[in-house]
C-alpha cells in the first residue's frame, strides 16, 4: 500500500462532520422550502399550515400528501408581476454580464501584461474591495449619487448639465451599482487564465505576420475563453436573485425576483409563496449552477 | 521581455479601472469626517459622527452581535471547512464525494434569499429560538464553503512527497498530517478565518431571515438606516468597518509571509 493512500484513509473521515453540517443546513433546508411552497398559507405564526405532522402517522402523512396544493405555483404563473420580476432578473443578469465582460476583460488584460513582480499587487488591489462590505459599496454610490451628491455637483460645476440629474431610483444607478460589486467576481477568473497563457503562442502569430487585432482575436481571446466562462458564471448567477442592489439603487416600480420574494417574506408574510418563489428561481438556476460546479471541482481537482 | 509588452492601453484600463473600484469607498471615508449635518456640504474636519455612534446603543448593540457572530461563525467555519478541503484534497475517492463537493461549491454562488429562506424554515420547523446561534449556524454554512476553496487550492499546490517522506520516517498518517501538513497550509487556514469573518461581518441578507426580534446586526441596523437617506453617522460606521476589515487584511498579509518563510526555510520547494 503506498503512503498516498494509508493518508487518504484517515483523511476521508476529515469528511464527516462538514458532510453532516452541510446535509443538516444546506440540502434538508431546501426539502423545506419544497414543502412548504406547496402548503397554504395561513394567518398565523408561523404563517402556513404545517402539512407534514410525523408524530401523527402514516395514515396522517398520506392524508397530508393528498392536502399538497400546487396553488401557489399556480397564482405564480397566474400574476403578471411574478413572470415580470423573474424575466427582469434574467435581463438585468444577462446586460450587467455583458457590461462586466466589457469592463473586466480590458482590467484583467492590463493585469497580465504587468511586469511579473507587479501582478500579485494588482492582485491584492482588485481584491481588498470584495472584503468591504457590499452594503458599505452600495450606500458610497448612494452618497454619489443622490440629488444633491458629488456627481450631481461636479456635472453643475462643468455646465455638463443645467439640472440635478436624478440618478438614485433608476436602472443607471442599478446597473452600475451591480457592476461595480461584481467587477473583482469578473475580473479574477480572467486574469487567472490570462495571466497563465504562453507569451511566445501570441509572439508566435505576430511573427508570422498576424496585426496586433488578429493575434487577439485568434489566440488571446479563443484561449481565454475558460477564464471567461467561469466569470459569467460567477456574476450571472448570483445577480439574477440579487436583492441588495436594485433594493437600493432601482426605481420600486419593477422588482427583480429577489426583492419580490423578499416583499412576499417579510411584507406581506406570505411563506408559501415566497417559497413558490424561491424553487421557481432555483430551477431557472440548476443548469448554471451545476455547470458551475463542475467547473470549480475540475479546476480544484486537476491539481 | 514582459515589461514591454504592456501598452499604453493597458495602462489606461487598469488606473481607470483601480480608480472606478477605490475612489466611491475614498469619498465616503472623507466625508465620514465632515463636520456638517448636510452630506454634500463640506463643513470642516470632525469626529462628532463618530461620537454620534459610539453614543447611539442600538447601532453599539448591533455591532457587537455582529462582531461576537463573525467570530464565532468564522471559527467553527474554519474547522469545518479545513476538514472538508483535506477530505476532497486528499482523500482520493469516497463514496458521496460528488454530493460533497457540490454542496461545498454550491452555496458559493446560491443566491443569498433562498439560502436566507431555506434556512429560516429550517430553523422554524426545528422550533429553534432564532437570534445568535440561528445566524451564527447560517453564516457558518456559507463561509465554511470559502474556507474550502481557499484551504484546498493551497493543498493541492502543495507537494505531497512531503507527506509520504514523513510517513516513510515512521509518522503515522495523523502525526503526518499535524507536524508537516498543518504548518504548510497555516496561511490558508489563516486565510480562509479572515475571508469567513469579514463575509459574515458583512452579510444582510441572509441574517435578516435567520435572525430574531431584538438580534439585529450591525448591516440589517445599517440597512434600515440607509434606507431612510444618507445620515453621516452611517459614513462613520462605515468608515470604522473599514477600518477594521483593513486591519484584518494587513494581519492576514503579516501573517502569512511570516508563516511561508518560514515554510520555505523547514521545506525548500
Amino acid at each position: 500500500m503506498s503512503a498516498r493512500s494509508i493518508f487518504a484513509r484517515p483523511a476521508r473521515f476529515a469528511a464527516i462532520a462538514p458532510y453532516v453540517w452541510m446535509v443538516l443546513f444546506f440540502l434538508v433546508p431546501f426539502a423545506f422550502v419544497l414543502k412548504i411552497s406547496l402548503s397554504e398559507t395561513a394567518i398565523a405564526q408561523p404563517p402556513y399550515t404545517p402539512v407534514f405532522d410525523f408524530t401523527a402517522g402514516g395514515a396522517a402523512i398520506k392524508q397530508a400528501f393528498a392536502a399538497l396544493s400546487p396553488d401557489n405555483f399556480r397564482l405564480l404563473i397566474s400574476d403578471n408581476l411574478y413572470i415580470f420580476s423573474y424575466l427582469r432578473s434574467l435581463v438585468v443578469a444577462m446586460t450587467s454580464t455583458a457590461v462586466l465582460i466589457l469592463i473586466g476583460y480590458p482590467i484583467a488584460y492590463g493585469m497580465a501584461r504587468l511586469p511579473k513582480r507587479w501582478q500579485p499587487v494588482a492582485m491584492m488591489l482588485v481584491i481588498v474591495p470584495f472584503w468591504t462590505s457590499f452594503l458599505i459599496r452600495i450606500y458610497a454610490w448612494i452618497n454619489i449619487l443622490q440629488h444633491d451628491g458629488l456627481l450631481n455637483r461636479v456635472l453643475l460645476k462643468l455646465h455638463v448639465v443645467s439640472q440635478p440629474v436624478v440618478w438614485l431610483s433608476t436602472d443607471s444607478a442599478m446597473y452600475l451599482g451591480i457592476v461595480y460589486s461584481y467587477l473583482p467576481f469578473m475580473i479574477l477568473p480572467l486574469y487567472a487564465t490570462l495571466a497563465k497563457m504562453e507569451p511566445s503562442l501570441e509572439e508566435a502569430a505576430a511573427d508570422l505576420g498576424a496585426s496586433p487585432k488578429h493575434v487577439f482575436w485568434l489566440v488571446t481571446f479563443p484561449l481565454s475563453l475558460p477564464g471567461v466562462g467561469a466569470g459569467v458564471l460567477l456574476c450571472f448567477i448570483p445577480i439574477v436573485g440579487e436583492f441588495v442592489i436594485p433594493d437600493l439603487l432601482a426605481g420600486s416600480n419593477s422588482l427583480m425576483i429577489g426583492q419580490t420574494l423578499w416583499l412576499e417574506f417579510f411584507m406581506n408574510k406570505d411563506w408559501p409563496v415566497a417559497s413558490a418563489t424561491a424553487v421557481v428561481l432555483l430551477v431557472l438556476l440548476i443548469a448554471p449552477l451545476l455547470l458551475y460546479e463542475r467547473l470549480q471541482r475540475r479546476q480544484l481537482e486537476a491539481r | 521581455m514582459a515589461s514591454s509588452r504592456i501598452s499604453r492601453f493597458n495602462i489606461a484600463s487598469l488606473t481607470l479601472g483601480l480608480a472606478f473600484l477605490y475612489l466611491p469607498i475614498v469619498i465616503l471615508v472623507i466625508y465620514s469626517f465632515n463636520a456638517s449635518r448636510l452630506v454634500t456640504v463640506w463643513g470642516g474636519w470632525s469626529l462628532r459622527w463618530y461620537q454620534e455612534f459610539f453614543n447611539d446603543k442600538a447601532m453599539i448593540d448591533a455591532a457587537w452581535m455582529s462582531l461576537r457572530v463573525a467570530v464565532a461563525s468564522a471559527t467553527i467555519a474554519t474547522v469545518l471547512g479545513t476538514l472538508a478541503a483535506v477530505a476532497l484534497s486528499r482523500g482520493e475517492n469516497f463514496r458521496g464525494r460528488t454530493l460533497f463537493s457540490g454542496m461545498l461549491y454550491a452555496p458559493l454562488v446560491m443566491p443569498e434569499v433562498i439560502t436566507g429562506l431555506s434556512l429560516l424554515l429550517l430553523f422554524v420547523a426545528l422550533n429553534a429560538e432564532r437570534g445568535f446561534w440561528t445566524v451564527t449556524a447560517a453564516h457558518t454554512t456559507l463561509t465554511m464553503c470559502f474556507v474550502t476553496v481557499v484551504v484546498q487550492s493551497r493543498l493541492g499546490s502543495l507537494d505531497r512527497s512531503l507527506e509520504e517522506a514523513a510517513m516513510d520516517l515512521g509518522c503515522d498518517p495523523f502525526r503526518a498530517f499535524i507536524a508537516v501538513t498543518l504548518p504548510l497550509i497555516a496561511p490558508a487556514i489563516a486565510a480562509g478565518w479572515m475571508l469567513a469573518f469579514t463575509l459574515s461581518l458583512d452579510d444582510l441578507v441572509i441574517a435578516s431571515f435567520t435572525t430574531g426580534p431584538g438580534a439585529a446586526t450591525l448591516p440589517i441596523r445599517i440597512y434600515s438606516e440607509v434606507r431612510l437617506g444618507v445620515k453621516p453617522e452611517i459614513n462613520a460606521i462605515c468608515t470604522l468597518v473599514i477600518a477594521l476589515i483593513a486591519v484584518v487584511i494587513v494581519v492576514a498579509s503579516l501573517a502569512s509571509k511570516l508563516t511561508s518563510t518560514e515554510a520555505k526555510r523547514a521545506a525548500p520547494m
